[in-house]
């Protein structure tokens, strides 16, 4: 038997943990490249090319298209991490009595949490590029700043992931989704700046918009494509923040779930 | 040193008291059966012993770790075998094996691997899916899951439940060569059979305690003597054998359609009708005597 430690976080449980997810993701990643790579083409087609056409021409500047498509970065990220967060952790511990055969070895809930988040954002950072490629198909420009977007887009979605996580860890069943998606991933969605500046809202919900990280996300990616400015330096470190933040209310939430 | 102590041990889920100051201890390389019926605490206990469960008072050590402080460490040296089966289903056989010997840092992942799939006799099924297989050998997996990194003292909760007869004896077999080879096995299970099988010692549980503790043998000669009659008839028959019985101070208890006169090789005066079914005193008897449930 190896050395197993006394201190948190050790990388081979997390490693351990995350080989379970690639394991496993194995067997269904064509479905989930397939939806996130057409999912945004759709969006954009519908969008981008129908309103861009028809109603808006330009926002700021930009073609409504290239502003549909950086934008879309953030809609696939939450998708792509709160979503598979929420619904995977509460049919692994409900159902699939996943998280005691994983409990039952040497590793612990917060390592556990560590490994999901972490996978879910790896995950997410790809997928999440995916709106932007599109893009460029429909005519953005690479810019050097867009390599930053994988990171970006892993840092958001550690902080959906946990959310996700924290949410399953506190449902009793899994219908209670619906109130999540409904009262809270949608109004985020909606009110990040992707398929309309939110300059243009009232100004409490312009306020609202600056606590929501989806937003800060939107305007690094647009940035990365357009043009860094100085306070992108905060966006990220919100982003850095939501994600800590959320990662210790769900490692607190799975401990309490978890351990009897 | 024992490879399992639990001392004063309570473990409490809202009013319910799953384990009432249970005191408990395993001495390294036997195999002690945790019997008892549904509620008695058994899989509390389990879960206690892997820090899944916090005790609310009480100590435990296992394998020289105190838990539940350093329980990961604990959880290293052991290995479990759950009562549920939670593979991987889409993942292969070998995939959901090396997952686990990856969790328990096993440095050569393809050899231990190797060594579970022969133990489990899956080697010809290695990239099948978990769904694929059959449910004898999804619990061989199971097992074969639990034993990839060679642990020094296995948990297993429930082994057989809700098997087959076949399947049911495919894993006793292997169970009884985990024993032989010297693990310390601590056992929980509902089934007598498995109990006087498997077990060197067994600890009957009921109300999150052990009530009796012993080999086979001596708790069935202690509680239940040498013989026991089973006397069938209508139900005004067997309200007077069970009088005449009790009355000479044998005890008596439910046998299905019929009733058993436990320690019958006492009775005297016809208190055993001569048209009863006699055999040896069993676990069974003791397990029904001493908690009053009907065993399986």
């Amino acid at each position: 038997m190896s050395e197993v430690g006394a201190r948190r976080l050790e990388p081979a449980a997390i490693g351990g943990v995350m080989s379970r997810e690639v394991a496993n993701f194995r067997t269904f990643w064509k479905a989930t490249t397939f939806s996130s790579v057409l999912e945004p083409i759709v969006y954009l087609l519908a969008f981008g090319l129908g309103l861009g056409a028809t109603v808006v021409d330009e926002i700021d500047g930009l073609p409504y298209v290239e502003f549909v498509g950086t934008g879309m970065v953030a809609t696939a990220v939450i998708f792509s991490s709160a979503l598979p967060a929420m619904f995977g952790t509460f049919v692994k511990h409900r159902f699939q009595n996943t998280y005691d055969a994983i409990l039952a070895a040497p590793v612990d809930v917060e390592e556990l949490v560590t490994a999901e988040m972490l996978w879910i954002g790896l995950r997410a950072g790809f997928y999440g590029c995916f709106p932007l490629l599109v893009s460029m198909a429909f005519g953005l420009d690479p810019e050097p700043g867009m390599l930053l977007v994988p990171l970006f887009c892993f840092t958001t979605a550690l902080g959906f992931a946990a959310f996700g996580i924290a949410v399953a860890a506190t449902v009793g069943k899994i219908d209670q989704f619906n109130y999540v998606t409904t009262l809270v991933i949608t109004p985020l969605f909606l009110v990040a700046g992707t398929f309309f500046p939110i300059d243009g809202l009232p100004e409490g919900l312009q306020v609202a918009a600056n606590a929501n990280p989806l937003y800060h996300l939107v305007e690094l990616v647009r940035h990365a494509a357009f043009g860094f400015e100085a306070t992108d330096l905060i966006r990220f470190t919100v982003l850095v923040a939501f994600a800590a933040v959320m990662w210790r209310i769900a490692v607190r939430r799975m401990e309490e779930r978890l351990i009897d | 040193m024992s490879a399992i102590s639990l001392s004063g041990v309570v473990k409490r889920f809202g009013k319910i008291t799953a384990v009432d100051h249970l005191d408990l201890e395993v001495e390294p390389g036997i195999c002690l059966g945790l019997l008892g019926p549904n509620g008695a605490g058994k899989s509390t206990t389990m879960r206690l012993l892997t820090g899944q469960a916090i005790a609310d008072e009480g100590a435990i050590r296992v394998l020289e770790h105190t838990l539940p402080a350093d329980a990961k460490r604990a959880r290293a040296d052991m290995g479990v075998v759950p009562q549920l089966d939670n593979l991987d289903v889409d993942v292969t056989v070998e995939e959901n094996l090396a997952v686990f010997a990856r969790l328990y840092r096993v440095p050569d992942v393809h050899a231990a691997v190797e060594r579970a799939l022969a133990l489990a006799r899956l080697t010809g099924r290695r990239t099948d899916a978990v769904d694929e297989l059959s449910g004898g050998m999804r619990r061989r997996l199971l097992l074969a899951r639990g034993l990839v990194h060679q642990p020094r003292m296995v948990l297993l909760d429930e082994p057989t439940v809700g098997l087959d007869p076949q399947i049911r004896t495919q894993l006793w077999t292997l169970i009884d060569d985990l024993r032989t080879g010297g693990a310390t096995i601590l056992m929980s299970t509902h089934y007598i059979e498995e109990a006087e099988r498997l077990a060197d010692e067994v600890a009957l549980m009921a109300a999150g305690r052990v009530i009796a503790r012993g080999r086979p043998a001596a708790l069935i000669a202690e509680h239940a003597g040498r013989e026991t009659a089973e006397i069938y008839g209508p139900p005004d028959r067997l309200a007077e054998a069970r009088g005449l019985a009790e009355a000479q101070g044998l005890r008596v208890r439910p046998a299905g359609p019929a009733i058993a006169v436990v320690g019958a090789e006492r009775a005297v005066d016809g208190a055993v009708p001569d048209d009863a079914v006699r055999r040896a005193a069993s676990l069974e008897d003791v397990f029904v005597l001493l908690t009053g449930e009907e065993a399986e």
